[in-house]
């Protein structure tokens, strides 16, 4: 056992549970209750990492989630390997393995840290600057460096094999922090009667009065920490989740909290999921987030063993470990002495304390000198030495005017404690949109208005001393209780901000002139030194956006939890600026990096998208049908035989529907029922056609625009009854049909009387079509005439399949003899097989979703969404006839009447033939008037659709080209790869012109 | 995520809804009678304020209809929702925490 740094007694770990783990393969242990942090500090290991940008040896800098530099990867297995984690956050488990980032060969001796020593020529914006040329060196020399040099950590290399979820909750109250102010918040809710959710990102209850040696003293009683815990954990209305985050402010008080369940286990159950994201509305919120030490940036300020001054006093007095032995404090506020002290009281030599105030004269600095700690006043640090561990301070006396008062000191140790003063936390308030304020004695922004239903207690709006901020707790919980509508007795007063505790204005210390410091960093994590900011401003950057963005500062894993402020300081001074007028950088979430794997939830693989079937689709699976996705469906592509190609396989269904029968499922197709005694009317002033003179048992085409002229939706429409049109979409526009229908009927026309239903998924729609359609049904359906004479094209009737009701349409989209059969959607399956049966003397061939498009260009029918865009107008899509155009009014006519739209220039559907009859043209491909046209050129079209059609034996393509119609027969040219394709303008209709096919 | 107060179902998350821009443009009562221009201003123009904004919302995966509120766009704060129809409520000066 090499804990050489434990302390002999004290620290909440279980001394009687030894823990064994591995960092970088070397054996260590530590205790039950240990941070990875914590442990290696108690081996004596400070060095844990690498600087992403030089290399630099860093160790462990805060005892919290502020971390910048104690990233490690911890692995479990091949597909559990996560990096970035912060040591200060890794709860000791046995068998833990942690490895350190960024370093290669070894952490002791890294090849990258040769950067160190090209640092003055990787200054700011550097990479704006240098890798600029050659353009190609991009290519193969800059960007696989970058991305080899940057990056900590590595991805794992195998899916995540864990679960997550996901939990939506609603509490009258919600406190952020269980430190002493968010404790005493959630007591007093809950006392008054709110359902309360106390959420706390450390494995326990008590925050900062966790590191203190008696807790009861810092509050000046005893046991209220362990008493107060107690409540609440037993509190039928409290919810008290540990090990959670909370990451995220949104709009109304919603926050997201991310909850480790299994994280710190050594075994976890593989059932078990390893987190739970919430999504929690309260009607009141109390953050309670506390304040982070803010550290002291000096040339060298950077080096293992150089360390927070209250995370050492936390790793003391929580975890029994002794940072150092001989330790050297850096402070410009009296309550650093308490960490001076107490390692003092605990065995370690305190070798200076150096106060960067003129005066020290609080109690502390008091009792500090009692205990005989020498401590150096009006002084600064100039420098530090140690390769992998700080082996010496020099520091300098300076005087009033900052010139150096005598000759500089050289003091020896292995600690190095800073702090200059606290930050308040303010991250989640700011996110919920909430002003912030400079204190000029605090030197911090603090809290003032949010527009949500939040309030801040304690040390996260400067309310620094444990006992007042419990009180201020106490009073913001009873006033959101009250806020959130709940009776409430008397309520504490707050306590008053105190502003006497002094903090070093953020900056660089005050450095004595002409001398070439070393680097002195603000942001240890993207390695960013108060020269590259003070580089910045002289290079005319004003906006402290733009300063944090070319210096990258603040933009690391840890959102400059640590450096924010202290960039502020620097660029303000180069300035020649107060802070608050230059303002602060935008807050965003997540607080510390949230799991991919807790936002996805349960959203993954199966579950990870709805997936929409018609009721014919397992008989395609059973039949090996190629689907494809259109939207959520799932629709047959084609229905391959004996290892057919998709191209053959649509050659043959062609065939099929053109000489005999061919069966497609159309149920995708969207269905609207149009109910009312003003359905007419309303189906007048909403499609562009005239639907009074429609009579009952007939079907139209219809095409719908949006107001401003363009097609938005097409389809048959058919009148069931006076009263009644069964309407039905395109597929995909189903949903927005019906929306703008409701919008239109809700907000426009509320005068009439009409209902609309989506009967989408209660009709399976089985679409029979070929020559022998006729024959195929004749022996199925009753209650109906078959007949050309009495069911003619673009009719409807009632009657029975099967012996089950149906409503015949006698409809085609292929140019053939058709009829689709709707039967309700549990009979689909029944039917569509029956059909299929019956269709066997006459060769019926299912056919999929590739032959229904041939099938239908050949026919020159567009596609809404594959043949317009948007842009395309009626008149263009060659569709003018369905206008009707003695209406007075329909969605989109007056638009038409723009001159724009009426322009004989605009770009019209038409055909194309390819020269070359076995190229099929790419559809989107651009269309140009010259064969000798070269980039750069303007196009006058682009082609839509594009096939080979067996049954012409060549390709076809749709296009729309400018002034299309007035081109029949030109020569245009497609870009292709090997030069420019001559193509013929042609009509539309490829096949049978005159429709007698489908009317037979 | 908003939470929405329809005025036929009460408060919902806004995962309920859809936005519906600008709320208050009525369809001209005769197009045939507006110039191009009056047409291109219904059409397109739509203001962008800083501030209370009237817009519409359609509950469409709870009751379906649709109603107007008044939002703050710079505190995302909803002053009210009221019905289609309704005449949009007297604006109090200052968005209610
Ligand atoms: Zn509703």
């Amino acid at each position: 056992m090499s804990h050489a740094l434990r302390t002999a007694s004290g620290g909440r770990i279980n001394r009687s549970r030894t823990v064994r783990f591995t960092f970088d393969g070397r054996e260590l242990s530590g205790f039950e209750g240990d941070t990875l942090a914590s442990a290696l500090l108690a081996n004596g290991v400070h060095l844990v990492g690498r600087s992403f940008k030089y290399h630099r040896p860093r160790g462990v800098l805060s005892a919290g989630p502020e971390e910048p530099n104690a990233l490690v990867q911890i692995r479990r297995d091949a597909a559990r390997v996560t990096p970035n984690l912060r040591a200060t956050e890794v709860e000791l488990y046995e068998g833990l393995a942690a490895q350190s980032q960024n370093r290669w060969p070894s952490l002791q001796l890294d090849v990258g840290a040769v950067n160190s020593l090209l640092s003055p020529f990787i200054p700011a914006g550097f990479y704006y600057k240098t890798f600029m040329w050659p353009r190609r060196a991009w290519q193969w020399l800059y960007e696989p460096r970058i991305r080899a040099a940057a990056g900590l950590g590595r991805a794992p290399a195998q899916p995540d094999p864990d679960s997550y979820c996901n939990r939506f909750a609603h509490c009258d109250v919600l406190v952020v922090g269980a430190g002493p102010a968010g404790l005493a918040a959630a007591h007093a809710a809950a006392e008054s009667g709110a359902r309360v959710i106390l959420c706390e990102e450390q494995p326990q209850l008590g925050g900062s009065l966790l590191s203190e040696q008696e807790p009861g003293e810092a509050l000046g009683e005893g046991e209220w920490l362990a008493r107060t815990i107690q409540g609440l954990m037993t509190h039928p209305r409290v919810t008290v989740l540990t090990r959670t985050t909370a990451f995220g402010y949104f709009p109304h008080n919603l926050l997201g909290l991310e909850q480790r369940l299994t994280e710190h286990l050594a075994q976890p159950d593989p059932r078990q999921p390893r987190e739970r994201q919430w999504q929690v509305r309260a009607r009141q919120v109390v953050l309670a987030t506390g304040a982070i030490e803010r550290p002291l940036v000096f040339p060298g300020n950077d080096r293992p063993g150089i360390m927070l001054a209250g995370a050492a006093r936390s790793y003391l007095n929580r975890y029994g470990v002794l940072a150092g032995r001989r330790a050297v404090l850096v402070t410009a506020s009296d309550e650093a002495y308490r960490s001076a002290l107490d390692l003092h009281r605990a065995g370690a030599t305190v070798a200076a304390i150096i106060d960067v105030r003129p005066q020290a004269s609080g109690e502390l600095a008091e009792a500090a000198r009692r205990a005989g700690l020498p401590v150096h006043t009006a002084t600064t640090v100039i420098g530090t030495s140690g390769r992998l561990r700080v082996k010496s301070i020099r520091i300098q006396k300076l005087d009033a005017q900052g010139r150096p008062e005598a000759a500089a000191e050289r003091i020896v140790c292995d600690l190095v404690l800073m702090s200059g003063g606290h930050t308040p936390s303010v991250h989640l308030f700011s996110q919920s949109r909430g002003t912030l304020h400079w204190n000029e004695a605090l030197q911090a922004f603090l809290p003032g208005q949010s527009p949500e239903k939040a309030r801040c207690a304690g040390a996260c709006r400067g309310i620094f001393s444990a006992d007042a901020a419990r009180r201020d707790g106490q009073s913001a919980g009873a006033l959101a209780a009250r806020d959130a509508g709940l009776a409430v007795g008397t309520v504490i007063s707050a306590p008053r901000l105190l502003e006497t505790d002094g903090a070093a204005a953020p900056g660089q210390l005050p450095q004595p002139a002409g001398r070439p410091a070393a680097k002195a960093f603000v942001d240890w994590q993207n390695d960013v030194t108060s020269r590259d900011l003070s580089l910045a401003a002289r290079e005319g950057f004003r906006s402290i956006e733009h300063v944090k963005r070319y210096t990258t500062t603040g933009m690391a894993t840890d959102q400059g939890k640590t450096s924010n402020l202290n960039a502020l300081g620097i660029v303000a001074r180069q300035m020649g600026k107060a802070i608050p007028e230059v303002g602060l950088t935008t807050f965003r979430m997540p607080y510390t990096p949230v799991t991919f794997g807790s936002f996805a939830g349960y959203s993954r693989g199966e579950l990870f998208d709805p997936v929409r079937t018609t009721p014919i689709h397992d008989w395609a699976v059973r039949k090996a049908a190629v689907f494809e996705d259109v939207g959520l469906w799932k629709r047959a592509r084609y229905f391959p035989r004996n290892g057919e190609s998709m191209h053959a396989a649509v050659t043959r269904e062609c065939r099929a529907v053109r000489s005999g029968c061919g069966l497609f499922d159309a149920s995708t197709l969207g269905k609207i029922e149009v109910v009312g005694k003003d359905a007419v009317t309303f189906m007048n002033r909403l499609y562009t056609n005239g639907w009074t003179s429609l009579a009952v048992g007939r079907c139209r085409y219809g095409i719908l625009l949006r107001d401003d002229g363009f097609i938005y939706d097409d389809g048959i429409v058919a009148r069931i009854a006076e009263d009644r049109f069964h309407v039905t979409t395109t597929t995909g526009g189903a949903a927005r049909v019906l929306a703008m229908m409701e919008d239109y009927l809700q907000t426009e026309w509320r005068d009439l009387g009409v209902w609309l239903t989506s009967t989408t998924e209660q009709w399976a729609v089985i679409a029979v079509q070929g020559p022998s359609a006729r024959h195929v049904l004749e022996g199925l359906v009753q209650d109906a005439d078959l007949s050309a004479a009495a069911l003619p094209h673009m009719s409807v009737a009632p009657g029975r399949i099967c012996g089950v009701p149906m409503r015949l349409f006698r409809v085609s989209f292929t140019g053939e003899l058709g009829f689709e059969i709707n039967v309700p959607a549990d009979f689909g399956s029944a039917v569509w097989e029956a059909v299929y049966e019956a269709g066997q003397p006459h060769g019926i061939a299912p056919y999929g979703t590739e032959a229904m498009h041939v099938l239908r260009a050949e026919k020159g029918y567009i596609i809404v969404g594959q043949d317009t865009d948007g842009t395309v107008t009626p008149d263009d899509a060659g569709l003018a006839w369905a206008i009707g155009t003695r209406k007075p009014d329909f969605l989109g006519k007056r638009a038409l009447e723009r001159p724009a739209m009426r322009s004989p220039d605009r770009k019209q559907l038409v055909g194309l033939l390819s020269a070359e009859p076995h190229v099929v043209l790419e559809e989107g491909a651009q269309i140009l008037p010259d064969a000798r046209a070269t980039p750069p050129t303007r196009p006058i079209g682009h082609v839509t659709s594009s096939y080979y059609s067996a049954t012409l034996g060549r390709s076809i393509a749709l296009a729309l080209v400018r002034a299309g119609r007035k081109r029949m027969g030109q020569t245009l040219y497609v870009p292709a790869a090997n030069g420019n394709l001559p193509v013929q303008v042609v009509s539309p209709v490829f096949y049978d012109p005159k429709g007698s096919r489908q009317n037979a | 995520m908003l939470l929405i107060n329809c005025p036929y179902c009460g408060e919902r998350p806004e995962l309920e809804f859809v936005h519906g821009g600008q709320a208050h443009i009525a369809r001209p009562g005769n197009p045939a009678e507006c110039s191009d221009q009056q047409w291109a201003e219904y059409l397109y123009r739509r203001d962008n304020i800083k501030g209370v904004h009237a817009e519409r919302w359609r509950h469409v995966h709870g009751c379906g209809r649709f109603f107007n509120a008044l939002r703050d766009t710079t505190s995302d704060q909803f002053l009210a929702t009221y019905k289609v129809g309704e005449q949009p409520p007297a604006q109090p000066r200052k968005a209610t925490a």
